[in-house]
């Protein structure tokens, strides 16, 4: 199976790799996705206190769709406010990596990582009541 | 002999998956050419000499075939491959026999082609029982003796696993067979030309041979059947009869050629390359294990063909490491690529974790492969793996020492 150039490029030249403190208050982790599976992805996001995400980083186990579809979360997160990143759709990120069908999980594993990272923010800075821990 | 555009073609990864097929041996093609053209004969006329060349041309083929394990050669019969001659072995046992006998005996580990037409029998009101494996990829011989009953008509274990390469005890499960009075068929089409094999020795009943696993063309196989005692079979295709009425249809002449050919030279080199064949495996192996913590090998490191080697990366995903190592034609037991995303089943069949499965890559070392390829495929796969493991969450709770089945993951 051919990869798109995009994903292509994102595995070869992944964007925004590393972590974040994840006891720090500004900072919300998202981890989804299960080793059994082949798919893990960590999404950490940095928000000030205006509400704007100012830096994500990532880290994933999976196939280069999954390891694409983080990296360009992480482009797409920052400098945007929690409501517009909790808005960005799998089907956004498919479109864009041109995912085949077989891969779009690799997307919508994206987009729970965008939400779950979101909601741990959130569940620390008291936003939400103290839901369960996201991942 | 090495030939440097076999495998290694400008723009093309170095071809390192000689179990998924390997290229037809230059010297078996210009055997085949003239009985595409000049000597075309049907070998079944017998009123001329077209037919007489074809026909002298197919039985010498079947000799070269029967050669190679210690077989007559009209114990030998030509099918078009390794899937078609597992489907009329163990059919066609099944069906011969089933008014006295309606139980087959296999193992968990079998190609497809073994396990789905053993499924299909089981719809026909067969009793199949699937034997485990052992952690190192081998039968358990007490466990098939308990498995044998006066019911079982056919015993089927493949020789040698297309995904780990290790060697099942074949004389031992022969002689068990025996004694119980159950037919042994085998799957060699990995082992054939490989390790040495003789049906009688092993008493081996039923064989199946490959002709593209061991450097002969594609779409041709044989079936080995013993004729004393003899084995009867129920033919699958009907038709003229030929082939001693188990397999009718013209035989593709060229393709027998091939195939006789391609044992002929495994034969005569079996020794010299298994031997060239191991030295680069343990030098493959060696030199990721130097370089790599953290990797593991699938399967029996002794019971196993020269040519295989099947490596857990743990905390690195098979399909990313595909694409990372995307200079080397290799296989991965993740099959993230399949809609089930199950990983490979011989691998959860040695009970390895999903998540080791899903870590998996075969490299299948074969005849024209050379130092240079090895050495080249050591320094792309640990700058793959490591790259890989900069970017995996997995690898950085291993360096914390977080324990990764403590943690409750949410399968998806």
């Amino acid at each position: 199976m051919a990869y798109s150039d995009k994903v292509v490029d994102h595995y070869e030249h992944p964007r925004n790799v590393g972590s974040l403190d994840k006891d720090s208050t500004d900072v919300g982790t998202g981890l989804v996705g299960a080793p059994a599976c082949g798919d893990v992805m960590k999404l950490q996001i940095k928000v000030s206190p205006e509400g704007i995400i100012e830096d994500a980083k990532f880290k994933t186990f999976g196939c280069g769709s999954a390891i694409a579809s983080s990296s360009l979360v992480t482009e797409w997160v920052k400098g945007k406010t929690l409501d517009e990143a909790a808005a960005i759709k799998n089907t956004d990120i498919a479109n864009e990596l041109a995912l085949p069908p077989v891969k779009i999980h690799c997307s919508v594993l994206a987009e729970d990582a965008i939400k779950a990272a979101i909601k741990d923010y959130k569940s620390k800075t008291g936003l939400v009541e103290d839901e369960k821990a996201a991942g | 002999m090495t030939i440097p555009s076999i495998g290694r073609r400008p723009g093309q990864p170095i071809y390192l998956d000689y179990q998924a097929t390997t290229p037809c041996d230059p010297r078996v093609v210009e055997k085949m050419l003239p009985y595409f053209t000049e000597k075309f004969g049907n070998p079944h006329s017998r009123n001329h000499p077209y037919g007489w060349e074809a026909e002298e041309a197919v039985e010498q083929a079947r000799e070269q075939v029967a050669a190679i394990i210690g077989a007559d050669a009209k114990e030998i019969i030509f099918t078009s491959g390794a899937t078609e001659s597992n489907n009329l072995a163990i059919k066609g046992v099944a069906q011969f026999y089933k008014d006295k006998k309606d139980h087959i005996v296999t193992v968990v580990t079998e190609h497809k082609c073994v396990l789905d037409t053993c499924r299909h029998l089981e719809q026909e009101g067969f009793k199949v029982t699937y034997l485990p494996v052992q952690t190192n990829g081998l039968i358990d011989l007490t466990e098939l003796e308990a498995a044998i009953t006066d019911k079982t008509a056919i015993v089927s274990v493949m020789g040698v696993n297309n995904e780990i390469g290790v060697i099942q005890p074949l004389a031992e499960i022969g002689a068990l067979c025996r004694k119980k009075g159950a037919f042994f068929h085998t799957d060699c089409a990995q082992a054939v030309g490989k390790i040495e094999l003789d049906v009688n020795a092993m008493n081996i009943d039923l064989m199946s041979i490959s002709g593209h696993k061991i450097y002969g063309p594609k779409g041709i196989g044989a079936l080995y059947v013993r004729r004393r005692p003899r084995v009867r079979i129920v033919p699958m295709i009907n038709g003229g009869g030929q082939e001693r009425g188990m397999r009718s249809g013209t035989l593709a002449t060229p393709l027998c050629v091939g195939l006789g050919e391609a044992c002929a030279i495994a034969q005569a080199e079996m020794g010299a390359e298994a031997e060239r064949l191991r030295a680069m495996r343990d030098r493959l192996l060696g030199g990721l294990k130097q370089r790599l913590p953290e990797i593991y090998v699938n399967g029996d490191l002794d019971n196993r063909v020269a040519g295989n080697i099947n490596i857990s990366f743990a905390f690195v995903e098979g399909e990313g490491l595909m694409m990372g190592v995307k200079d080397l034609a290799v296989s991965s037991g993740s099959a993230c690529t399949s809609a089930s995303l199950e990983p490979s089943y011989v691998l959860r069949a040695l009970g390895l974790d999903a998540e080791m499965a899903h870590t998996s890559l075969r490299f299948g070392i074969g005849r024209f492969t050379t130092q240079e390829d090895i050495d080249y495929a050591i320094d792309h796969t640990v700058k793959a793996v490591e790259h890989l493991r900069s970017l995996s969450p997995l690898w950085d709770m291993h360096l914390e020492g977080v324990d990764l089945k403590s943690i409750q993951w949410a399968e998806h």
